[in-house]
């Protein structure tokens, strides 16, 4: 039994169609990241699973349970981490924790191996309200919360929105150990980087998946050839290449330029000579693989084309 | 206290901090921090959560006064004249950017009016402003209803509306999608090219690798500060993430 199956859900808000089809499954003991920006209908799917708004149109089942005829059930067996800290800011880290533990009419006590990694980070601040912890531990408060009742299905909206890198890694290392006890995790995020570390994911733009698969898979199908270009000039050569006859797209990436062609490249060697008429010095040029932020633009331009 | 004048800066230098610190009881939010900032310079300001950047950043707009230390914006002392410095300088970031219930010319309007630019120069100027966007079309619109990276850029394109010697860009594209964030960033480099200086803090690591100069703060303190071509050799490390992580896991402070 999948621990998440969804249908052709639809969604709207007044004008807004913020699901457009979505169809998903996910594993047991799988992490499937759904990444892309804000406003591409992460949210509004997390809360048609987690049944606290319906759907239009679709059918959904999470851990076997219908999201509207069985939505108590599905209470029961899920952790929910919702995008905005939602827990209760005049309570201790304590009394958080064990007010959700009460809640789902279990202690603290009885699930402490499951949150006990995470949980001896933030115990040292466990009398401190939680309107006053740093970014970090309300993660992680909320992340033990979410754990307390040792769900089947664990949702993630967006838990590194704003995180710094170091910080992000670390939550991404206890998403691993939390796989490891067969927990299925549905995790957001507008990271690309994070792509790869989930087993698979969905690319969402304008409330449709532009692709679901592995990591690898979504990369080894790029499909073009995708070179990345440097000089001592890097705004110029940013519009430089974008002149060129052959170059179909642009973009920068951090200390280089990615670029795509309507048709088969040039070679290197006319590249190079046409970049340093222009006044370019130190070109660099090399056919590189593309990873999945290549992917999410080249996927979201296409639709945005048709 | 006397009027003072502006402190006899190099006419390139647009921030010039001191031994700046910041104390909240007996926690040193920043820590002596000194660095300088050049005229049209992209200066990237990194840091974990909790390493005292929004503090930094708050006294340098003179919203905040140091605890110790001192520092000029814009040829303006931050604790005895925050008054001149929030004329001189623009600010935004990811959470607070625009009213949404107000058209996008209305925001232009208000803000501009705010930031004292003339009147008989705002009409033209909103006018030339939404042309170079290519948001013509939008002059009537909403804010709430334009999709976030049109917002970001709109919100950016207002924050120097009134061409402030430096604008302070507080994580600025968190959240928008990839091809957005990258037209975000050649507004950041034609503002720039236009001798606006840009302070910008971001998470995405890429987004350092376009800065001119970075600083990296750790605890309070800024650890490293050079060009990121520069911070990559000093560290042997291949991308600016990795220098990052070496950086910050050094850190005391859990975020």
């Amino acid at each position: 039994m999948p621990a998440i199956k969804a249908e052709h859900i639809f969604k709207h808000y007044k004008k807004v169609q913020a699901l457009n089809g979505i169809s998903l499954e996910v594993g047991e003991g799988e992490i499937f990241g759904i990444i892309g920006p804000d406003g591409a209908g992460k949210t509004t799917l997390f809360r048609i699973l987690t049944t606290l708004i319906l759907a239009d149109e679709g059918t959904a089942f999470v851990n076997g349970f219908d999201v509207v005829k069985e939505y108590r059930s599905i209470r029961e067996c899920v952790g929910y981490m919702p995008g905005r800290f939602s827990l209760y800011q005049d309570l201790t880290v304590e009394e958080n924790l064990n007010f959700f533990a009460t809640v789902f009419r279990t202690t603290v006590q009885e699930n402490y191996e499951l949150i006990k990694d995470i949980y001896v980070q933030i115990e040292p601040f466990k009398d401190r309200k939680a309107g006053a912890l740093s970014g970090g531990m309300k993660q992680k408060l909320a992340l033990c919360c979410a754990l307390i009742h040792k769900p089947m299905v664990l949702f993630l909206d967006e838990p590194t929105t704003g995180v710094d890198p170091v910080s992000r890694k670390e939550f991404w290392n206890m998403l691993q150990r939390l796989k490891k006890q067969g927990i299925a995790i549905l995790v957001s995020t507008p990271y690309m980087d994070e792509a790869s570390l989930c087993d698979r994911i969905a690319l969402i733009q304008n409330g449709q998946f532009l692709k679901t698969d592995t990591p690898q898979n979504i990369v080894n199908e790029f499909g073009t050839a995708l070179w990345s270009v440097r000089s001592n000039q890097m705004f110029m050569l940013l519009k430089d290449l974008r002149n060129h006859e052959s170059v179909d797209t642009c973009f920068a990436f951090g200390d280089t330029h990615h670029i795509t062609f309507k048709s088969e490249p040039p070679s290197e060697q006319e590249l190079n000579d046409y970049l340093h008429s222009l006044g370019h010095k130190y070109v660099y040029i090399k056919q590189i693989t593309a990873n999945v932020e290549d992917c999410f633009m080249r996927l979201s331009g296409k639709t945005l084309q048709s | 206290m006397s009027k003072r004048d502006p402190i006899l800066m190099p006419d390139d230098t647009v921030i010039l901090a001191n031994d700046l610190t910041k104390e909240y009881g007996d926690f040193t939010a920043v820590d002596h921090i000194s660095f300088e900032v050049k005229k049209g310079e992209i200066f990237g300001f990194l840091g974990a959560n909790g390493a005292g950047k929004t503090t930094a950043m708050r006294m340098l707009c003179g919203l905040s006064k140091s605890t110790s230390g001192h520092a000029w914006v814009a040829g303006y002392d931050i604790n005895h004249q925050s008054e001149q410095i929030k004329k001189r300088i623009g600010y935004m970031s990811q959470k607070f950017a625009l009213y949404d219930d107000l058209q996008v010319w209305e925001n232009i309007r208000l803000y501009a009016g705010i930031y004292g630019v003339p009147e008989r120069e705002i009409g033209p100027k909103t006018d030339d402003l939404l042309k170079r966007l290519g948001f013509e079309s939008e002059k009537f619109t909403l804010v709430k209803s334009l999709p976030l990276g049109w917002k970001q850029k709109l919100s950016f394109s207002v924050a120097i509306f009134h061409d402030p010697s430096i604008v302070f860009l507080d994580e600025p594209t968190g959240g928008v999608d990839p091809a957005t964030r990258r037209q975000f960033w050649e507004l950041i480099y034609q503002a720039a090219d236009r001798g606006i200086t840009i302070f910008v803090t971001t998470h995405y690591m890429d987004e350092a690798e376009y800065c001119d100069r970075v600083s990296i703060m750790v605890d309070g303190r800024i650890d490293a500060l050079d060009s990121p071509g520069n911070l990559k050799k000093t560290y042997g490390a291949k991308n600016m993430d990795e220098v990052f992580h070496q950086l910050a896991r050094g850190a005391q402070r859990k975020a």
